[in-house]
């Protein structure tokens, strides 16, 4: 018996938006009565879809037990549907060998795992990190780390005043003392796209290694390890469509077979003794312990659907409704747009001020139209502390939003402008 | 209704309060001070407190965030200038306890700080309206240093 997720693998479905709003039941939701959820905060997570959701449960019904280690019939079913949900990962992004994906937790963990297991490692006082001053605390924070622990020198591309990266300051960082390049595809702040067929070459020259965060891009942009030109790539399942708890580790194999382990203990062994141990071949040499099956069979789910879709629908979806929530929002006055202008700059993003209402008190009048976005930092300060503003409001969209939620967005603006402006009152 | 509920977290005392802080500037020579932060929030919020003998001679805050926050450290210093250190210590125990119950303190000099009574029912704001009052009491306890009511203040981030 061959256990596949759902539907055929490679079938192609038309992007039928009331279709895909019906695969997710959350969005039948009502957070007051007579109040329609509007998700809205896709950037932190993604909503999960019923084939997603019902993948778990078979597997908790059907087919739980622990993997590899066993003989009997339902252990040899989890391996074999982990394993093919690894295939599944592989594909999507373009590996052509599965064992080159590592499951991780998220994004975070994926990238700790080549801070710890490769960077460490190879790493010497003086060698030279680049990163953006645009990433997620999770891109900035550990390579912090290991410049105390080892001295690295950690240098950052700066941002331009519309949040793209100043390239010309590129050229001159990125040198031959680099010897990592970890840069994010896609800003969760402000949604700039940064132009990667431009900086990875930089690096590639100076035999750089390349790592690229994707927890933004991968659910949201077409993918391709074969010619993105990276040597990892880290994204987490949860902001498109799969699970929380189960990220990934993409990375060229012979990098990987360099790389020490991160964490010890069971399945990533080949053999222990009471004085020494050897390790197991990748991928299970960084998944020690019982990983995180349902998860990933669930994320493997995810793919599918994606797939199913086809990503370059997914972002022609995502320009249609990020170009006229621009518009829409740029129309609403007080309200001040961060981020690339041009909409093939940016990914589904809309980061915004309104001027006079703090962008926490714009989410919570938001939140009683039924319109969840986030406020805050966006666990990037850096972005904050240079466009001088202490925290944005950001509306993030994804395959299920449709231009009457923005319309719904821009009008609880609106009143959220009227109610701080007249004094409490009339809402 | 739902105009209700926002209506019952922004009453109009804590909006006049948030347009026309009281005390926003500083302390030319403070006796104690401190900083706080919800990094998380972004909002920041700085005390200077100037005692002497046992009385809060003068107080002011400085700092940005949202409406709550701010209106709470207007009134937080409304009502602790001009009391013993011991009374705003008490003061501070009272708001802290309103947050928790969600009833009013019922003691004297609260009436303009009864109004944040709503954000009790809003536990993603609770943290907004206790920053002043939670730095305030490391101000006091700080003698004279200042010091930080958020130790996630993110400097391995600040560092670039």
């Amino acid at each position: 018996m061959t256990l596949t997720a759902h539907a055929e693998p490679g079938a192609r479905l038309p992007f039928d938006l009331a279709r895909i709003r019906r695969d997710f039941p959350i969005l039948r939701r009502e957070v007051a009565p007579g109040v329609p959820l509007i998700y809205l905060d896709n950037a932190a997570t993604s909503q999960k879809p019923v084939q997603v959701i019902a993948e778990l449960t078979r597997f908790y019904r059907d087919h739980n037990a622990n993997i590899h280690r066993a003989v009997h019939t339902l252990s040899v079913e989890s391996t074999e549907l982990y394993e093919g949900a690894r295939a599944k990962v592989a594909a999507f992004i373009g590996a052509t060998d599965p064992r080159e994906v590592i499951f991780t937790r998220n994004t975070t963990e994926s990238i700790n795992l080549v801070a710890h297991g490769w960077a460490r490692k190879f790493l010497r006082a003086g060698d030279e990190v680049v990163v953006s001053e645009i990433e997620h605390h999770s891109n900035i924070v550990p390579w912090q780390m290991l410049r105390d622990e080892r001295g690295i020198v950690l240098r950052y591309i700066p941002m331009l005043p519309d949040g793209t990266l100043d390239l010309e300051a590129a050229r001159q960082i990125i040198g031959p003392k680099t010897r990592l390049l970890s840069i994010t595809a896609m800003s969760n702040a402000l949604g700039t796209i940064v132009p990667l067929e431009v900086l990875i070459p930089l690096a590639k020259v100076q035999g750089a290694v390349v790592l690229v965060d994707g927890a933004q891009s991968v659910p949201h942009l077409p993918v391709d390890v074969r010619t993105l030109g990276a040597d990892f790539l880290a994204f987490s399942g949860h902001k498109m469509l799969g699970p929380t708890g189960i990220g990934v580790l993409w990375g060229r194999l012979p990098l990987l077979e360099s790389m020490d382990p991160f964490l010890g203990g069971g399945d990533m062994i080949l053999t222990v003794s009471m004085e020494r141990s050897t390790w197991a071949d990748v991928p299970a040499k960084f998944e020690a312990g019982t990983p995180n099956i349902a998860d990933a069979i669930g994320l493997g789910a995810a793919v599918d659907y994606l797939a199913a879709l086809g990503m370059d629908e997914v972002r022609r979806h995502e320009i249609e409704i990020t170009d006229y929530a621009l518009r829409r929002l740029g129309d609403v006055p007080g309200v001040t747009i961060f981020g690339p202008p041009d909409v093939r700059s940016r990914g589904g993003v809309v980061s915004f001020a309104l001027e006079g209402v703090h962008p926490h008190d714009v989410g919570q009048v938001l939140d009683t139209k039924g319109v969840a976005i986030r406020t805050g930092h966006h666990c990037a300060q850096p972005v904050m502390t240079a466009l001088h503003v202490p925290a944005t409001a950001r509306a993030s969209f994804y395959i299920y939003n449709t231009v009457a939620e923005v319309d719904t967005l821009a009008s609880a603006i609106e009143s959220a402008a009227a109610f701080f402006h007249r004094g409490g009152v009339g809402i | 209704m739902t105009g209700t509920l926002l209506d019952d977290l922004y009453r109009d005392i804590l909006l006049d309060h948030y347009r026309a802080p009281r005390n926003h500037r500083g302390i030319a020579a403070p006796t104690c001070s401190a900083d706080g932060a919800n990094p998380l929030c972004g909002d920041e919020v700085h005390i200077d407190v100037a005692v002497a003998g046992d009385r809060i001679v003068d107080i002011a805050f400085g700092g940005h965030g949202c409406s709550i926050s701010q209106a709470s450290a207007s009134m937080m210093t409304e009502y602790v200038k001009g009391r013993s250190v011991a009374e705003a210590r008490a003061g501070v125990e009272a708001f802290q306890q309103m947050m928790v119950t969600a009833q009013a303190a019922g003691i004297e000099g609260f009436d303009d700080i009864d109004a944040l009574l709503g954000v009790a029912k809003f536990p993603a704001r609770v943290k907004c309206a206790s920053l002043a009052w939670k730095t305030l009491e490391q101000a006091l306890a700080g003698e004279g240093g200042a010091v930080t009511t958020d130790e996630r203040s993110a400097e391995h981030v600040r560092g670039i």
